[in-house]
């Protein structure tokens, strides 16, 4: 296993003595080389669960493994890419995508030749010279992919790295992303809450409950690729899927508005066929 | 500009005051007598303005270099560390209200009339400024740079000088203007009264000599240089920092 959460729990201390608890009894397991999908609603702990496997953040019980060993820091066997990117604006591109390499203690030579293969990869050759902000949010997004690429990481860790993008840009994205993976062959954790999005992308989606977090279901996605929205395989899945995040959904709304509130199922089911799934 | 000049040289030219009290500018009531520019020109060729002028900013840059790295120590450690911010931030806070020159009494009993004193006063002036600003600089370094430095590998002195620093490099830029601007008013008022050369000194020379182009001409050389590193170093710096970020408005 590359990647194995068992038993996790964690909680943020909250005011003075109170807890909330985000995480309860997580247990994920992540092979060499699969592409995971990790699926819930805001505020679920997600991107708790990918600080945990980062090393930016301890479970308060439980392990986290990479390859059978513990996580004690973050390292760059894991790499992140980060939901707003995290580009560093007083570094041009080519010297964003070579920081980690100079600190591998790579020759400035051999770091820029790498760098230029990977962000040639994400179709940004020409833009080694550029500064963050000259850039559009999807070009930074695909700087972000190749900074964490360049590392050669063991795990590619995602967190909603699409989800400030428009609907073109996300296309273009996971079309590139899919011949990334298949390329290279990495074992990714994609975060989203976006249905679509991770069946397009992934081998297996979890989907995960409203806080306490829990992972409440599992879902192998056997369609062929590249992914065709409208493959029955796929259809049916994001029914399934939906149906179960409405429950979700009808418990965050019943503690929002109290109990005597009735979720309209046939509201948001009816509402928009194409774009269903798309943001829950 | 010229209207103000006019003005000057014609108060100077009427009786109103006496000569040396309001020297002309640049025409010499009587042949050959002194005006401001005539002293200022003079002062530069003869290198007694010129010799001045290098003792002020010998002393300046010392005390400013100190200042920046005892602000950028203590910014770190307040914003590292709760109990120091609740202790040393607090105090900072405090000390940052008293004008600089007031310690002069007791740099005077400390470290005798003279150099050190100076400096002294030079450096306590820039210092607690730049503590605050680096301070609120580092604490407001986005935790995103600092997580993405560190799955990229970074740690430690690499990721203090490489990502913490850069990331609060507007904060310390409007520290080092500020702290500028305060060590400057504080090395005059610290040479006017604790003597040993430099402009300061030199403007108490020319009261005592009653010679008010020499005071005069010495301002201009202060308003100058003021207006050169505040115009072109410190703005330039804030400009290119904002230019490469991209926050320019
Ligand atoms: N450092 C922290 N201190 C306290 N509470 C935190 C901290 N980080 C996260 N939380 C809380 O934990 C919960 C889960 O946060 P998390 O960021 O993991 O959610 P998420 O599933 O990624 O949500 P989203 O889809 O909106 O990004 C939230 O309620 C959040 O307020
Ligand atoms: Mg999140």
């Amino acid at each position: 296993m590359k990647v194995t959460l068992e038993n996790v729990h964690k909680s943020f201390p909250k005011g003075k003595s109170e807890k909330l608890e985000v995480l309860r009894d997580i247990d994920i397991q992540i092979k060499e080389g699969e592409f995971v999908s990790l699926l819930g609603p805001s505020g679920c702990g997600k991107s708790t669960i990918l600080n945990l496997i980062a090393g930016l953040d301890k479970p308060n019980s439980g392990s986290v493994k990479i390859n059978g060993e513990l996580v004690k820091g973050p390292g760059t066997d894991r790499v992140v890419v980060f939901q707003q990117g995290g580009l560093f604006p007083w570094m041009n591109v080519l010297d964003n995508v070579t920081f980690g390499l100079r600190i591998k203690k790579m020759t400035r030579q051999e770091a820029e030749e790498k760098a230029m293969d990977a962000l040639r990869l994400v179709h940004l050759g020409n833009y080694a010279n550029n500064y963050p902000h000259e850039l559009s949010g999807g070009m930074k997004q695909r700087v972000a992919i190749a900074r964490a690429l360049v590392m050669d990481p063991d795990v590619l860790l995602m967190d909603e790295p699409f989800a400030a993008l428009d609907e073109q840009t996300r296309l273009i994205l996971h079309q590139e992303l899919q011949e990334i993976w298949a390329k290279t062959g990495k074992t990714i954790l994609f975060i989203t809450h976006n249905i679509r999005e991770a069946l397009t992308l992934s081998g297996r989606v979890l989907l995960m409950s409203t806080r306490p977090g829990q992972v409440k279901s599992s879902f192998t996605v056997k369609a062929a690729r590249p992914r065709d929205p409208s493959d029955s395989v796929i259809v049916h899945l994001e029914k399934k899927i939906m149906g179960e995040l409405e429950e979700e959904m009808e418990k965050v709304l019943k503690e929002e508005f109290g109990d005597d509130y009735r979720f309209k199922t046939s509201a948001i089911r009816d509402r928009d066929h194409s774009r269903m799934g798309d943001h829950i | 500009m010229i209207v103000i000049i006019a003005a000057w040289e014609i108060i100077s030219k009427t009786d109103l005051f006496p000569a040396f009290m309001w020297p002309p500018l640049f025409i010499p009531n009587v042949p050959g007598g002194p005006t401001v520019f005539g002293t200022l020109i003079n002062g530069l060729i003869t290198g007694q303005i010129l010799n001045a002028t290098g003792v002020t900013l010998g002393r300046m840059l010392l005390g400013f270099v100190i200042a920046i790295v005892l602000g950028l120590t203590f910014g770190y450690l307040i914003s590292r560390y709760k109990w120091i911010d609740d202790t040393l931030g607090f105090f900072v806070t405090a000390l940052q209200s008293i004008p600089s020159i007031v310690w002069f009494p007791l740099a005077i009993v400390w470290f005798g009339l003279g150099f050190v004193s100076i400096l002294f006063i030079v450096t306590i002036g820039a210092t607690w400024t730049m503590t605050v600003n680096s301070s609120t600089g580092f604490k407001n370094v986005p935790s995103l740079y600092i997580n993405a430095a560190k799955t990229l590998g970074s740690s430690g002195g690499h990721l203090v000088r490489n990502v913490i620093l850069p990331a609060s490099l507007p904060h310390i830029i409007s520290g080092l203007r500020v702290a500028w601007a305060f060590a400057w008013r504080a090395v005059m008022a610290a040479e006017l009264l604790g003597g040993s050369g430099g402009l300061g000194y030199l403007l108490n020379v020319g009261r005592s000599i009653q010679s008010m182009d020499l005071v005069l001409a010495i301002m201009i050389v202060i308003g100058v240089i003021g207006t050169i590193m505040d115009n072109q170093v410190f703005l330039r710096m804030e400009r290119s920092v904002a230019r490469k970020w991209g926050t320019r408005t």
